[in-house]
């Protein structure tokens, strides 16, 4: 599920990554709180654990195929809900740089498709309410598989409507909503099933080391005036930051000169360094005014200009291939 | 090679790229790193037909790999992992898009062709760009670059841990599902009986080496927060190296 850059715009990566930065100062400032130094090299280690984890192929039985395990829960069920969002951030981080597995502009949404909902929503809306009733076997199979199947359900869509929201696709959304659902709720459950079967193990080993049971502290839920402020900044950002995708008007500098001159481009006059100038340009331009010479049609631009990008970068090529070798030349 | 062992060898090739006294190495992480991020959010600002200018957008990702000295058939790797999810998404722009743009020869090319051009540009020219950012900027320079962003010190030392433990717990991984794999032949991946035990018990040692680390770390001086040490200040040439890719952006993009 992790979203590459070419499908985000920059208006929805900007947001996604400004209500991201929101949720990790938020976890920041909570793990702080806590101060428990050892908390940081325990985030490290299971950040690298959940890492290694996912590398390993487990066998779905009947099927042929093989699941992995859901990082997000797991890390929220282990550390707690800000310290498992800002390990799982870690994790993101590394595999988009060192791994190319999603992108450095998505991480933003990356992050709160995968991080956010996993770590807050799953442990604040299935695993603490489950585990505050009883800490049993039934229900941590329940909160890992509840728990996996709706923060990925949550990740799928938001996919969905941050790729829509970017204009990428042209496919339909209740198409592409209707494609992605269904396969990651196959998914979630498979992930919830290996979830389970290890904070099941854990649980019989050392049971002390699962978050959210009864003995724990409460101050850290969200009051309802809390969880409102919080909805009403995102819906702001969200509003805002989406409007700038969303505007067809001239850009600053057309306008600007809309309003001075009343037309939105300027002509250049007809004598002395203008007309030299122009007149350079024109013997010397391969595709003039990004077309074919005498080509009338528009969308012909498209083409003309395809093949004088190329022209360009193989210029490039040439002159980078050019200097490196006068280089090497130098130097020896 | 298994799925670990190819995670582990390319986790030492990149820091064995990273640590190459290269002119692009020497360059302020931090420059890099921004000038990465504008580079991506200048490539994907494009529109979806604008492939022409898009592809000119190449100059940054060619230059850095010629002069840089950086292998370009391991970026071309790298972008196994976006394709597959770029191509769903485009892969249906040329069925709902029919509107001719060009003919070539008597091909009809379709705007839903350029659109899904365009979309596999973008994500290729992301991959690259990132790429050389972490081929010559090692986790450790860019973590001190998130911490001259004054991104909180808390979040850094534990990205700069889990980096580091990546690849020891990713051996310890692997060196368990090869003994699992021994005495479980013909077998594709884990039997659902030992899901839980057999991670079980890498998570339960993640977690005693987590107290280990954090006393080792004690002993050494550990006060919350890494030192570095050998970070150096940003010079007159980064300036204009950086300067000089954002007038080269900004021209490629507006004019």
């Amino acid at each position: 599920m992790h979203m590459a850059d070419a499908l985000v715009s920059p208006a929805v990566a900007g947001t996604m990554y400004a209500a991201s930065t929101a949720a990790a100062a938020y976890s920041v400032k909570k793990v702080r709180n806590e101060n428990d130094v050892k908390k940081i090299p325990l985030m490290g280690v299971m950040g690298a654990f959940v890492f290694a984890a996912q590398m390993i192929n487990f066998t779905i039985p009947g099927t042929g195929s093989s699941g992995h395990l859901c990082g997000g829960m797991m890390l929220t069920a282990l550390l707690g809900p800000h310290a498992g969002f800002l390990t799982m951030i870690g994790v993101l981080l590394i595999q988009c740089l060192l791994f190319a597995d999603g992108g450095l502009l998505a991480l933003g949404c990356n992050v709160w498709n995968m991080a956010f909902y996993g770590c807050f929503l799953g442990y604040f809306l299935v695993w603490k309410p489950l585990m505050r009733r009883q800490l049993s076997a039934g229900t941590i199979i329940a909160g890992s598989i509840i728990g996996s199947m709706l923060t990925l359900q949550m990740g799928a869509f938001s996919v969905t409507l941050e790729t829509l929201f970017s204009g990428i696709t042209e496919l339909p959304f209740a198409v592409f909503a209707a494609t992605m659902q269904p396969i990651h709720l196959a998914i979630g459950f498979v992930e919830g099933c290996i979830t389970a079967a290890v904070l099941l193990f854990v649980y019989q080993a050392r049971p002390g080391l699962l978050k959210g049971g009864r003995g724990e502290e409460t101050s850290g839920r969200f009051s309802y005036k809390k969880t409102l402020g919080i909805l009403g900044a995102l819906a702001l950002l969200i509003g805002g930051g989406l409007s700038l995708a969303a505007s067809s008007n001239p850009d600053g500098l057309e306008w600007s000169i809309g309003q001075v001159t009343g037309v939105e481009e300027l002509e250049a006059a007809d004598y002395g360094i203008y007309a030299a100038a122009e007149n350079i340009q024109n013997t010397t331009s391969l595709l003039p005014d990004y077309a074919f010479p005498e080509s009338q049609s528009l969308f012909g631009t498209t083409f003309s200009g395809i093949v004088g990008a190329v022209l360009v970068l193989a210029v490039c090529i040439g002159v980078c291939c050019a200097l490196r070798f006068f280089r090497k030349k130098r130097l020896k | 090679m298994s799925k670990i062992e190819g995670a582990v060898r390319e986790v030492h090739r990149m820091e064995s790229l990273a640590e190459k006294d290269q002119w692009i190495n020497r360059i302020y992480p931090l420059v890099k790193l921004i000038l990465t991020i504008i580079y991506i959010a200048t490539v994907v600002s494009f529109g979806k037909y604008q492939i022409s200018r898009l592809l000119l957008m190449g100059i940054y990702p060619i230059v850095i790999f010629v002069l840089g000295e950086i292998s370009f058939r391991d970026a071309l790797r790298r972008l196994r992992f976006i394709l597959p999810l770029v191509c769903v998404a485009g892969l249906f722009n040329p069925l709902f898009d029919r509107q001719i743009f060009f003919y070539v020869g008597k091909i009809k090319v379709t705007g839903g062709m350029v659109s899904m051009a365009t979309l596999l540009v973008k994500g290729a020219y992301s991959v690259f760009a990132s790429y050389l950012l972490i081929a010559t900027t090692s986790i450790e320079k860019i973590c001190f670059s998130l911490r001259k962003m004054h991104v909180p010190a808390a979040f850094v030392t534990q990205l700069l841990l889990t980096y580091r433990y990546i690849s020891v717990l990713l051996e310890e991984a692997g060196r368990i599902t090869q003994a699992y794999c021994l005495r479980a032949p013909r077998q594709k991946g884990v039997h659902f009986k030992v899901w839980g035990s057999l991670t079980g018990q890498l998570l339960l040692r993640s977690i005693d080496r987590a107290s280990q680390v954090y006393e080792s770390m004690l002993m050494r001086g550990y006060q919350g927060e890494f030192r570095y040490v050998s970070a150096r200040k940003c010079k007159k040439g980064d300036w204009f190296y950086l300067l000089a890719w954002l007038a080269v952006f900004a021209v490629l993009r507006l004019v």
